[in-house]
């Protein structure tokens, strides 16, 4: 393992691998941008134009039997009965402990969540066809919904559905076989009861989607804000009964997604149905009301867990009972045991302990359906790993940093209890970076000073493992029938010169275009605006994954990095045949193939037309035109946050003052790119420790269904980021790069929980759920009150 | 649902002869009369800022305002924020910067970020955060906005100097 840093120019300065012109390393401005900038942007509403309107007659209620439609005369509305032979969607994974319904696109007689799509309305416009939905009736005889995940599990709780007994879709159980006996000889044992509430990932764009009908050929063109085209294509196939080739799937400049966009949902299935029943195209522009009741949710989870130590400090075993409450149905493709089987297989994190025990449950309630959201499930994971962390360490009498320092990995490759195997990384020492920035001792006697005058300054630390860019064995694990994971790239060099660049992956904003092109620039020696990546459509893309679980710059990347390679090669090839050189002296850069050490140069316009037009003349492999596949076993970056806030005890308000990040993601392509994923994942990460929050009533009512309601924060809550960044060199990809896009929503809630408790030391208050909302903070504090702690005043 | 009213908007300098209900917001007829998609909307109740224009100068939330309170006064969406090809000092602050990432916010942020500029060129930074946070992103963290527009106010300001000399 060797190691590199960042110079302050943002450069690699030591560590690098590329042969190539050094395109790798540069914060480039995005290639996206100019178009963006300008208004010029292409999103799925900007193509509804001259469509009809489609709007959704959603349930009023979160549970209960359909009575009857009453449809009023004149409109143009379709439900469940017009729907004959479309299949319920239905996602599969092969264990016998998963017992998933499947979702009608329409139900015909029961509606299992408040906001559930029961009917499809067509007008001519979209004020037309709220009007007409408005008066559509649905007669429904409500019956008491299941809405919290643990009385969902209690004795005798009413069943969601009459497949899963219990309400449970789906649980993985496992037990080293010295746990019991870590239990018995532990020091100190930490028992903790957690609490995540439900949030939503909130894209700044809702969903949508507009399906276009061509008489002349049949086909539907489904154009619409996901992530995952290929496989959303593949699923309203399967779920109409038509071909694959019928179908086309456009995916534009997608307004964010953060795993919302994954999944298939019934509107998109209707949407294709519509356009070929009415052989017009009709246009779903989805309202934020609809994206808060009826896209997708997470993190609503409830975790038991126990940990031993020894006295020196050193975790021992940890045991847990996590209960994911995953909504009304299982999500497509990913399934409803995306929160619990990673919950389940990723507690350990980064910590060093031989004895685990888990118990993970996926509860299916009458709420809006679960499916992935940056981070998925470690946000939990960390926050209740770094609780643990800081109990033991007060009851232990050890500083939070020490305890740390004692249980982090360091050998490498680590594998955990479950069975994962980490590569190369810098757990401990980004730990100490953290600390180091932060300057720890210096804040302990600011902390002092400020409780003096009264004020309440804590700081608090999360260390976490992110796994990422993980291929189709790290799915096939989780017997996902669906085993996604590979990226296909096909680059093809024009007579001109310009590379074509097709990737099955499908960005959704993060600026994978510029940092895909960097990678191909350092191989064909070619700048990165002579290359044009296209992506985010069926017709014009190889199968693939789109963009989920920080994927796409590793995986996607490694593909580019392969089929560039093999066009470099040929260009070496060819420019040697030109230039009388072997194709071994033949370095490529700057637009040119030279023979090394001479200046006998040629442009790579000059070689790619050769390839083209004078290919009888080298070899008779006609034109430039590769492919490649890239299939990881996956690769784990590795970070730690450090949070310094303020707390008024008065109003539970929270401040951040400080937010320091200190990140291992490999070799970084674009610098600038990674620090704005780890800004925005930070942000949402403040997000859920202190303001998110969807609610639903005990009636199963979503209450928190507007802006108004719902808190993302803005530019006044979110603090200045400072980023440092340490570059493990890892041979698990072949970029050595590693995945970054979930990290900063992973590691930030606990950090900022962890502070906000240490803030609060002085009333021994502790807070074992979020958000930390104003009003549970002060709710502990009074709590701790009452309890006999008292702040300790330093002028008594 | 009512009758149509023909009204005039006038957006980035040039007249458009609409036919609109009443109760058409002016965001769905920017975009969906004008032709003019720049203007996004992502909430429709008037929080996230998405849809953001100028009208009189002023920012207001394209989606709370009727399309017939529009009539006859100025109007400027992101689409005319440039010069020709030219990027406004925001546009290229936001690109330099990495002040956007799924682009979706960005014409609020832009409009916003102008109207504020072009009403006081020396506001107080503490002042700018403040307006700044009227509008919602969920990518970028605020981060690089910020960056962005102190880095456009500060390359205004020295243009408007030099200009006024």
């Amino acid at each position: 393992m060797t190691k590199g840093d960042l110079n302050a120019g943002g450069e690699i300065s030591s560590g690098k691998i590329s042969s190539g012109t050094g395109w790798i390393g540069r914060s480039i401005p995005r290639l996206e941008d100019p178009s963006l900038v300008t208004g010029r942007g292409h999103y799925v509403a900007d193509a509804a134009r001259g469509a009809a309107a489609v709007r959704f007659v959603r349930s009023p209620v979160a549970r209960g039997t359909i009575l009857g439609i009453e449809v009023p005369e004149g409109a143009t509305v379709f439900t469940a009965a017009d729907l004959q032979g479309v299949k319920p969607i239905r996602p599969v994974l092969n264990r016998p402990d998963y017992k998933a319904a499947g979702q009608p696109v329409l139900p015909a007689d029961r509606v299992s969540f408040s906001g559930q799509a029961v009917a499809v309305v067509v007008a001519d416009d979209a004020a037309a066809a709220e009007d007409a939905a408005e008066a559509v009736f649905v007669d429904i005889e409500p019956e008491d919904p299941v809405i919290d995940v643990d009385l969902a599990l209690a004795e005798g709780a009413s069943q969601v559905h009459p497949e899963a007994p219990g309400n449970v879709f789906v649980e993985g159980r496992m037990a080293t076989p010295g746990l019991a006996a870590a239990f018995d000889t532990a020091a100190e044992i930490v028992s903790l009861e957690l609490r995540s509430r439900r949030q939503s990932a909130m894209p700044m764009e809702p969903r949508g989607g507009v399906a276009t009908f061509d008489p002349a050929t049949g086909r539907v063109t489904l154009t619409a804000s996901v992530q995952m085209p290929h496989m959303l294509r593949t699923g309203i196939a399967d779920t109409l009964g038509i071909p694959e080739a019928d179908l086309r799937v456009i995916a534009p400049d997608v307004g964010g997604g953060f795993g919302q966009k994954m999944s298939l949902f019934p509107e998109y299935v209707v949407l294709v149905w519509l356009a070929r029943r009415l052989r017009r195209a009709v246009a779903w522009i989805e309202d934020r009301r609809e994206n808060f009741l009826a896209s997708a949710h997470g993190r609503d989870q409830a975790y038991t867990v126990r940990a031993a130590f020894t006295a020196a400090g050193r975790l021992t075993a940890v045991e847990a009972d996590m209960r994911c409450n995953v909504g009304a149905f299982s999500c497509y493709p990913v399934t409803c045991g995306v929160e619990p089987l990673m919950a389940f297989a990723e507690l350990p994190g980064p910590y060093d302990f031989a004895e685990y025990g888990a118990r993970s449950r996926g509860v299916t309630t009458n709420t809006c359906t679960m499916a992935p959201y940056r981070g998925v499930s470690r946000p939990m994971l960390t926050f209740t790993m770094e609780r643990i962390m800081d109990v033991a360490a007060k009851r232990l009498g050890l500083d939070p940093v020490e305890i740390r320092r004692r249980n982090l990995i360091g050998t490498f490759p680590h594998r955990s209890p479950t069975g994962l195997v980490y590569d190369e990384g810098s757990y401990r020492e980004a730990l100490e970076v953290a600390a180091e920035v932060i300057d720890v001792p210096a804040f302990r006697a600011r902390q002092r000073a400020a409780l003096a005058e009264g004020r309440h300054i804590g700081l608090g630390f999360s260390v976490f493992s992110e796994r990422t860019g993980y291929g189709t064995p790290a799915f096939a694990a989780r017997a996902m029938e669906i085993v996604p994971g590979y990226e296909t790239v096909e680059m093809a060099m024009d007579p001109s010169g310009f590379l074509e660049v097709r990737i099955g992956a499908s960005p959704h904003g993060q600026g994978l275009k510029t940092s895909l092109a960097q990678i191909i620039s350092d191989e064909v020696g070619l700048s990165p605006d002579r290359i044009r990546v296209i992506s985010g459509d069926t017709d014009a893309t190889p199968y693939g994954w789109g963009t989920f679980a920080s994927r796409s710059l590793v995986i996607s990347g490694g593909a580019c990095k392969l089929a560039a390679a093999k066009i470099a090669d040929r260009l070496k090839a060819i420019a040697g045949e030109m230039l009388e050189a072997a194709a071994a002296d033949i370095v490529l850069g700057a637009g040119e193939a030279r023979v090394e050490g001479t200046d006998r140069r040629i442009a790579l316009a000059s070689v790619a037309r050769a390839a083209y037009h004078q290919s009888h003349r080298h070899g008779g492999q006609a034109g430039l035109r590769e492919t490649a596949t890239y299939d990881p076993a996956g690769t784990f970056s590795n970070a730690c946050h450090a949070a310094i806030v303020e707390v008024d005890v008065e109003t539970g308000g929270v401040r951040i003052e400080r937010f320091v990040v200190a990140e291992d993601a490999g070799i970084l392509i674009n610098p600038m790119i990674v620090d704005g994923q780890i800004h925005g994942g930070v942000a949402q990460g403040i997000a859920n420790a202190l303001y998110e929050e969807l609610i639903y009533d005990e009636d199963g009512n979503l209450v928190t269904a507007s802006l108004a309601d719902y808190l993302p924060p803005t530019s006044a809550e979110i603090p200045n980021i400072e980023i440092r960044h340490l570059v493990t060199l890892s041979d698990a990809t072949i970029t050595r790069a590693k995945g970054v896009g979930e990290g900063g929503s992973i590691g930030a809630p606990a950090a900022v929980i962890n502070a906000v408790v240490d803030a609060l030391a002085p009333f021994g208050v502790e807070l074992f759920e979020m958000p930390a909302s104003p009003q549970r903070i002060r709710d502990a504090i009074r709590k701790a009150g009452s309890q006999g702690h008292v702040p300790r005043q330093a002028h008594d | 649902m009512t009758d149509k009213v023909s009204i005039t908007l006038t957006v980035n300098g040039r007249d458009h002869a609409v036919a609109v209900e009443p109760r058409r917001t002016l965001a769905d007829a920017l975009r969906d009369d004008c032709g003019l998609t720049g203007t996004h909307l992502g909430c429709e109740h008037g929080v996230c800022g998405a849809c953001t224009v100028l009208v009189d100068g002023k920012p207001v939330r394209a989606c709370l305002m009727f399309a017939v309170q529009a009539a006859g006064r100025p109007v400027r969406t992101v689409e005319g924020l440039a010069d020709g090809e030219t990027l406004h000092p925001l546009q290229r602050a936001f690109w330099e910067n990495h002040g956007l990432q799924c682009g979706f916010c960005t014409p609020g942020f832009l409009m916003l970020a102008a109207g504020a500029l072009e009403a006081d060129p020396d506001i107080a930074d503490e002042d700018l955060v403040d307006i700044l946070s009227s509008n919602l992103c969920r990518c970028t963290g605020y981060q690089n906005i910020l960056k962005s527009v102190r880095q456009a106010a500060a390359e205004m300001r020295a243009c408007g100097s030099s200009a006024a000399r």
